[in-house]
C-alpha cells in the first residue's frame, strides 16, 4: 500500500511538471516554471498562469474525480463494470452543455455552458431522487441512471438532428469529444467548489464500501447506514462528475479503467481503492492531455478520444487476463 | 441479563404475516438452535430481531443505535457474499468495522483468534473468492467471531460444510457459551442440534411451536407436527443421537 502510493504521488507530481512544460510556446523547464512562480511581466508569465496552469489543474482534478468516482461507484454496487456515467449524470451535463451551444447561450456568455452543464447534471439527480426515493436500492438506482443516461443521449441527438446551423453542429460534436484546452481559471475556480463537496463526501464512504464487501445484509447489521451510504456516493458522484463534464466535456473510460487497474494493488479493499484511484485517474489525465499536445500538436486530437482510444484495449488486456486466471 | 429479548415480534411481507407474536429471549450461556421447516420464518425472525425488515412487537436489538446494536450482535447471513479479492485476513478483519477506525493490536488480536478457531491459519493470506464454498463460509463465521460480539446470531451457517467442520464449528459456537457468550443460529441439522444446542426453538409458520432443551423438543409429535417427519432417537454413551427417518403425509 505505502509502495503503491510512493509510486503514484511523484507520478502525479511529474506528470504535472511535464503538463507544465509541455505546450507550443517551447520554452525550457526552468524558464517555465521561473515565469510561473517568480511572476513578472512579459508572455511567459501570461501562457503560464493562464493557460497551462488551469489545464494541469483541471486534468488532475477531473481525473482524480473520475477515478474516484469510478471506485466508489464499483465498490458500492459491488461490480467491476460499473463507471461513473452509469447514474446519467454525465449524459445530461452534456445535454445541458449541448443546449447551451445550440441555443448561442454559450456563445453570448462564456460560462453558459459550464453552467447548463451543471444544471443537467442536478436535473438528473432530481429525477433519481425521485426514482429510487430514500430506500430504493442498487438496483432502481441503475435503472432509472440508464433511463435517464438514454433520454440524455436521445435529446442530444435530437438538438443535432434538428440543428439548423451546421457550425453549431460542428461544435457540439467537437465539444462532446472531451478537451482541456483553452480553458481559464475561471473553469477552475467553477468546478472546485463542487468537486471539493464531492471529494469531501467521497472520504466518508471507504468504511461502508468495505463492509459492503460481505452484502447488504451484513453491512447494516455492522452499523452502516446503507441509505445514507447509497446517496453519499450518488451525491459525490454528481457532484465531481458534473463539474468534470461542464468544464471537460465528456471523457470515457478513466472511471472505468483506472479501479480495474489499481484494484490488485490495494488489497480488493473498496476503501482504500479511493485514495488510489483517485491518483491513479489524476495520472492518467495528466498523461493523456500531454500525450494530445505531443502526439498531434496541430490537429486538437480530443483528450476524450485518447482516453478511450488507449483505454478501451488495455481494458480488453485486462478481460484478457481475468478470463485465462478463471479458464 | 439477556443478551438477546424478544417480544411478540411481528413481520407482514406484502400482505402476508410471515412472523407471528414470538417472544424469545437468549441468555448468556445459551447455544439456541432456531429449527423449523423451509418457510417457517427462521430467516426473518432473525432479521426482524436485529432490526433489518420492519417488524412490530419489541426487539431489544433492534431498539439500540446501529452502532451499539453492531458491538452487541454478530450476523451472518445466509448469502455467503465476497464481492472482492480480498484475503482471508483483511475479510475477517471487517469483523473488527464497528470498533472503531484505527486497527490497533486488539483488533489483530481478534482477528487472530477468530482464524484459530475457524482453524484457517493456513488459509490467511490467500484469496478468499478463490476458496470452496465450504472454506468461504468458514471465512464468513471467523468474520462475525473477529466482531467479538455477545452475542452471535448466524443463519445456516455450517450449510455447505463437510462433516468434521460441521461438528467443528458447532464445538467452536458451544465453547463460546460456555465462555459467557451466546448464540442464535438457524439449523436444519436436527442431529447437530440435538447434540450441540443448549437450546432448541422450533418455528412453524412464523411461530414458535416448541422451545426449551432438545431431548423436550425434538419429540415424535413436534416433528410430525413441524417437520412432518419420524425420526430415531436415542441417549447413547457419546450423548444424543437423532436420526430423520421418513416423510409422514
Amino acid at each position: 500500500m505505502t509502495r503503491l502510493y510512493a509510486f503514484l504521488v511523484p507520478l502525479v507530481l511529474v506528470l504535472g511538471l511535464i503538463s507544465l512544460c509541455t505546450g507550443p510556446a517551447g520554452m525550457g523547464v526552468a524558464e517555465s516554471l521561473r515565469a510561473l512562480f517568480a511572476g513578472g511581466e512579459g508572455p511567459l508569465t501570461l501562457v503560464m498562469r493562464e493557460i497551462r496552469m488551469p489545464r494541469m489543474l483541471l486534468a488532475v482534478m477531473t481525473g482524480g474525480s473520475l477515478g474516484l468516482a469510478g471506485a466508489a461507484m464499483q465498490g458500492y454496487l459491488r461490480n467491476p463494470l460499473a463507471e461513473p456515467g452509469l447514474i446519467g449524470v454525465s449524459g445530461s451535463a452534456a445535454f445541458g452543455a449541448v443546449l447551451a451551444i445550440q441555443t448561442g447561450l454559450s456563445a453570448a456568455f462564456a460560462l453558459a455552458l459550464p453552467l447548463m452543464a451543471l444544471a443537467g447534471a442536478l436535473a438528473a439527480v432530481v429525477i433519481l431522487l425521485a426514482m429510487a426515493g430514500p430506500r430504493g436500492g442498487s438496483l432502481t438506482l441503475i435503472l432509472a441512471g440508464i433511463a435517464i443516461s438514454a433520454l440524455a443521449g436521445a435529446l442530444t441527438s435530437l438538438v443535432l438532428n434538428l440543428s439548423p446551423n451546421p457550425f453549431a453542429a460542428n461544435e457540439i460534436v467537437f465539444w462532446m469529444m472531451g478537451s482541456l484546452a483553452d480553458r481559464s481559471m475561471l473553469h477552475v475556480w467553477l468546478a472546485l467548489p463542487f468537486m471539493v463537496v464531492g471529494w469531501t463526501i467521497f472520504a466518508t464512504v471507504g468504511r461502508g464500501l468495505d463492509a459492503l464487501t460481505l452484502g447488504e445484509d451484513a453491512a447494516a447489521s455492522m452499523g452502516i447506514n446503507l441509505v445514507r451510504l447509497q446517496w453519499g456516493v450518488v451525491i459525490a458522484t454528481a457532484c465531481v462528475v458534473g463539474a468534470g463534464t461542464a468544464v471537460a466535456g465528456a471523457i470515457g473510460f478513466v472511471g472505468l479503467v483506472v479501479p480495474h487497474i489499481l484494484r490488485p494493488f490495494t488489497g480488493g479493499r473498496p476503501g482504500a481503492l479511493l485514495l488510489a484511484s483517485a491518483l491513479g485517474g489524476a495520472a492518467m489525465l495528466l498523461a493523456s492531455d500531454i500525450a494530445v499536445r505531443v502526439i498531434l500538436p496541430e490537429r486538437d486530437l480530443k483528450l476524450g478520444v485518447l482516453t478511450a482510444l488507449v483505454g478501451a484495449p488495455f481494458f480488453l488486456h485486462l478481460v484478457w487476463k481475468v478470463r485465462r486466471e478463471r479458464a | 441479563m439477556t443478551l438477546l429479548r424478544l417480544r411478540n415480534l411481528s413481520v407482514t411481507l406484502r400482505d402476508r404475516p410471515v412472523l407471528a407474536d414470538v417472544s424469545l429471549d437468549v441468555a448468556p450461556g445459551e447455544l439456541v438452535g432456531l429449527i423449523g421447516a423451509n418457510g417457517a420464518g427462521k430467516t426473518t425472525l432473525m432479521r426482524a430481531a436485529l432490526g433489518l425488515v420492519p417488524a412490530s412487537g419489541e426487539s431489544s436489538l433492534a431498539a439500540m443505535s446501529p452502532g451499539a446494536r453492531a458491538r452487541a450482535a454478530a450476523w451472518m447471513p445466509q448469502a455467503r457474499e465476497i464481492a472482492w479479492p480480498v484475503t482471508v485476513e483483511t475479510l475477517v478483519a471487517l469483523g473488527r468495522l464497528p470498533h472503531g477506525r484505527r486497527p490497533g493490536p486488539a483488533d489483530a488480536a481478534a482477528v487472530d483468534a477468530a482464524l484459530e478457531r475457524m482453524a484457517l491459519e493456513p488459509f490467511r493470506h490467500r484469496t478468499a473468492t478463490r476458496l470452496s464454498g465450504g472454506e468461504q463460509a468458514r471465512a464468513l463465521i471467523a468474520r462475525a467471531l473477529a466482531q467479538e460480539t455477545p452475542l452471535l446470531m448466524a443463519d445456516e451457517p455450517i450449510a455447505g460444510l463437510d462433516p468434521a467442520h460441521q461438528i467443528a464449528t458447532m464445538e467452536v459456537f458451544r465453547a463460546l457459551a460456555a465462555e459467557g457468550r451466546g448464540g442464535l443460529v438457524s439449523l436444519h441439522d436436527l442431529g447437530l442440534a440435538a447434540r450441540h444446542c443448549t437450546r432448541v426453538v422450533a418455528l412453524a409458520a412464523g411461530r414458535v411451536v416448541a422451545d426449551g432443551p432438545p431431548a423436550e423438543v425434538l419429540t415424535d409429535d413436534l416433528l410430525a407436527r413441524a417437520f412432518h417427519i419420524s425420526a430415531y432417537h436415542a441417549e447413547t454413551a457419546d450423548g444424543p443421537v437423532f436420526q430423520p427417518l421418513r416423510v409422514i403425509r
